[in-house]
């Protein structure tokens, strides 16, 4: 127990670092994934093509070797950066949108034909029916699985810790070598400051599913 | 779905789509074309690096790499998902001191980076990484397991269960041989999607050291020098989405089969599928 | 899977011929020796060496990812001067080679495994310390590193430890001398999950120096001399490789000691060096004075 308190700079650092990089990363995602959600379902060829090829690849791709790709090869690429941050947000946020844009797809795909028929009847275009009657109908739906990719988001940048960002797991690591008479304690730390966002996101994620079925 | 979001295209709105499809082709096809370039002109494509696949050993490293992958993700699968079905059973229970701290387990599982279970069971019971890693996915996807199968049964009509309470069945009789079947089948494209994770998710394994894949292609450069981590890597990330993506097209054809097959068809409730790592 | 590791030896050399044929160096040892092992060697009863000696063989625990020391080859079985100097004990207990069960450990879980008696001996780099006394004990010091600062070849601003204070330095996560950069020096560390996965980042210049043990870093300098250098030869900590056994093991642990002694004088220690860190580091090292407390 003592291990936690002695340490407890050292943890807050991680769980700020932490919550960084899942607020960052999750903004870009969110915006990126419904910009892919939007060109998959749009009337121009290529871009339902890049999108639908986007997501598939991603995918299944395991999140280690995307952070591979952006902490190694893309510096290589020249695209150079010191803090290594920037790194674990391009894979962060790469990987998440990829799911955000399945999700607010099978959003759109949720709304009644009828909607998107009226609104073009109306004589609105594509990005208006999109954006003015499709997606703020899609958004109810589309929240309570969005706020477990975001979940998932939080999770996954733990991996973030072997690709030089010293975050929550990285401290963790670095905690459990230095005390290794106490690891036990160390980790349950680790946990502890993972579920401090983790189980508050997971539980506005069970009211607004509750919110939503009761409005329908 | 996608048709009715906009009008026919007429002519006009025909060729303006057709030239930016292809700028955008241009485009994309330009920048991974610089990207090889570079690349190129930093030897990695110098084909004395990519020499090393005519050892025949590092081929039977990848083989045993892709081995490790793949009985990890199958041993973790195997002993999740009985567990996430017993598991979800518990969290519905009508008994309260079963439901509620099941359900208080489960949120722990779900808010918890799998590799840090991994970690735990690594260091707190010193066991080999390969226990680590398939403890830690069991952990996690028994959870998710169980979440995806509660949502399964809940998505049931009503009348289903007090049809067999009705006749005279147990309350575990009517889940067992009523709901759990036709939940069962109603998400098993959930079911199969979270397979996908899970296999994903034993890459994981790199980072506690236990020899899958990726860590063996990383041994593999670190032997043989760095000049060859970028080829060996390449063909590693390679493999790794080929898998994952058949067992992708899998889950798409199950669920294609499914929708015709099952009662009702298979329904998407939002819980499942959740892309964790 | 154990079947075909030993078809595999002959095909490690066709495949080392063609590796030498189409590429230059790729470093890393590839020796594969077999020290003498004893013909019945007899121990009082009830010690540890007696049933290790009786079962006729012996975990040991290993780094797989240490140039040098302890490091998996293409073959799978890890090569280095702690595999050598495991080899060499195993053999003084009459266990050939071919009977040691070599079983990774992380820096981190090393004490554990000890104490859970996963292992018999470890032989990993493995520094020896107040800390880790208190869980385990130690046979040696069988070597004396360093910590010590690698950079880029073209780096003339770092010299000293003293010049990393705000800038990047990759180390492992959870590693002591990641721990000491930061606390004692200063810098901003970049942790990554093994030391090769640092080299990238120095390349890229997103890290001014890599620190950790000087044998260490003499590996990768020695695989890339073009790219890269030892900011200094002097290292600025002491780091004495032990043999981390059961806690309080004594007798046991002075058998070791003895052995380690005996190995220096029969020259067996010089040649376990020549065979693998010294096909890299030329100066051979003197065993240090054993510690027996």
């Amino acid at each position: 127990m003592d291990v936690i308190i002695e340490n407890l700079p050292q943890y807050w650092d991680g769980f700020l670092r932490t919550l960084f990089l899942s607020v960052v990363s999750g903004i870009i995602a969110l915006i990126f994934g419904t910009v892919l959600a939007a060109a998959r379902v749009s009337p121009i060829a290529a871009l339902r093509g890049f999108s639908m090829t986007y997501v598939e690849i991603v995918r299944n791709t395991p999140l280690t070797i995307a952070f591979f790709f952006a902490a190694v090869v893309l510096p290589r690429l020249g695209v150079t950066f010191q803090q290594f941050e920037v790194a674990a947000i391009i894979a962060l946020s790469a990987y998440t949108s990829a799911f955000i844009a399945e999700a607010v797809r099978s959003g759109v795909n949720s709304v009644p034909v009828g909607q998107a028929e009226a609104a073009r009847s109306i004589g609105m275009k594509f990005s208006q029916v999109l954006s003015l009657i499709i997606l703020p109908q899609a958004l109810r739906t589309v929240i309570p699985p969005m706020i477990n990719i975001l979940i998932a988001l939080v999770k996954n940048s733990s991996v973030a810790g072997a690709f030089y960002v010293l975050e929550l797991f990285g401290y963790g690591r670095q905690l459990a070598n230095a005390n290794g008479d106490a690891v036990l304690w160390v980790l349950v730390g680790v946990a502890f400051f993972y579920l401090l966002i983790t189980v508050p996101l997971g539980y506005v994620a069970t009211v607004v599913e509750r919110k939503v079925a009761i409005a329908r | 779905m996608t048709s009715v979001l906009y009008d026919v295209p007429g002519p006009k709105a025909r060729r303006i789509s057709l030239i930016g499809s292809i700028i955008g082709v241009i485009v994309i096809g330009g920048l991974l074309v610089l990207a090889v370039m570079t690349l190129a002109q930093q030897g990695i494509f110098d084909p004395k690096r990519w020499a090393v696949f005519q050892i025949p050993d590092v081929w039977v490293l990848i083989g045993n790499g892709i081995l490790a992958t793949l009985s990890a993700a199958a041993v973790a699968a195997v002993i999740a998902f009985p567990l996430g079905l017993v598991l979800s059973l518990m969290r519905i229970s009508a008994i309260a001191w079963i439901r509620i701290p099941t359900r208080i387990v489960l949120e722990f599982l779900r808010g918890m980076p799998v590799v840090l279970m991994m970690f735990f069971v690594l260091l707190v019971f010193a066991t080999g990484s390969f226990v680590a890693v398939v403890a830690g996915l069991v952990l996690y996807n028994s959870a998710i397991f169980a979440e995806i199968i509660r949502a399964g049964i809940q998505s049931l009509p009503k009348g289903q269960r007090e049809a067999g309470l009705a006749i005279g069945l147990t309350s575990f009789a009517s889940r067992r041989s009523i709901e759990l079947p036709q939940a069962i089948r109603r998400m098993l494209p959930s079911l199969v999607a979270q397979l996908v994770v899970l296999l994903k998710d034993t890459s994981l394994g790199y980072i506690v050291s236990y020899e899958e894949l990726l860590r063996k292609v990383q041994i593999m450069a670190d032997f043989l020098g760095p000049a060859y981590l970028f080829p060996v890597f390449f063909v590693a990330a390679a493999i790794y989405i080929a898998i994952n993506f058949s067992v992708s097209r899998l889950a798409i054809w199950i669920e294609k089969r499914g929708s015709k097959k099952a009662a009702g068809g298979v329904v998407h409730v939002p819980v499942a599928g959740i892309p964790a790592k | 899977m154990k079947a075909f590791m030993t078809r595999r030896k002959s095909l490690l050399v066709a495949a080392s011929t063609a590796l030498a044929l189409s590429l230059s160096a790729c470093g890393g040892s590839t020796s594969t020796s077999n020290p003498p092992v004893a013909e019945k060697p007899s121990f009082a009863a009830d010690t540890t060496m007696a049933k290790l000696s009786s079962a006729g063989k012996i975990v040991i625990g290993t780094k797989f990812d240490q140039p040098l020391f302890g490091q998996k080859g293409l073959d799978g079985k890890p090569v280095g001067f702690d595999v050598e100097m495991g080899k060499l004990i195993a053999g003084k207990l009459g266990i050939p080679a071919d009977k040691i069960e070599w079983k990774e450990t992380v820096s981190a879980n090393r004490e554990q495994f000890i104490k859970n008696g996963d292992v018999d001996i470890i032989v990993a780099t493995y520094t020896i310390n107040d800390k880790r006394k208190a869980e385990v004990s130690f046979a040696g010091p069988y070597y004396e590193a360093g910590q010590a600062l690698m950079v880029n070849k073209d780096n003339t601003s770092i010299t000293k430890p003293e010049d990393v204070k705000g800038k990047n330095v990759c180390s492992v996560t959870g590693s002591t001398p990641a721990a000491t950069i930061v606390e004692k020096y200063g810098a901003i560390l970049v942790p990554a999950a093994t030391y090769s996965a640092c080299l990238e980042p120095l390349r890229n210049k997103q890290v001014e120096a890599i620190t950790t043990d000087n044998v260490i870093l003499a590996g990768f300098v020695a695989k890339e001399p073009d790219a890269f250098k030892l900011a200094s030869d002097q290292t600025f900590t002491k780091e004495p490789y032990g043999i981390g056994l059961k806690k309080d093991d004594t007798v046991f642990r002075n058998w070791i000691n003895d052995q380690l002694e005996a190995f220096a004088k029969d020259g067996s220690y010089k040649k376990a060096w020549e065979d693998t860190a010294g096909t890299v580091i030329k100066t051979a090292p003197e065993l240090p004075t054993i510690d027996r407390y």
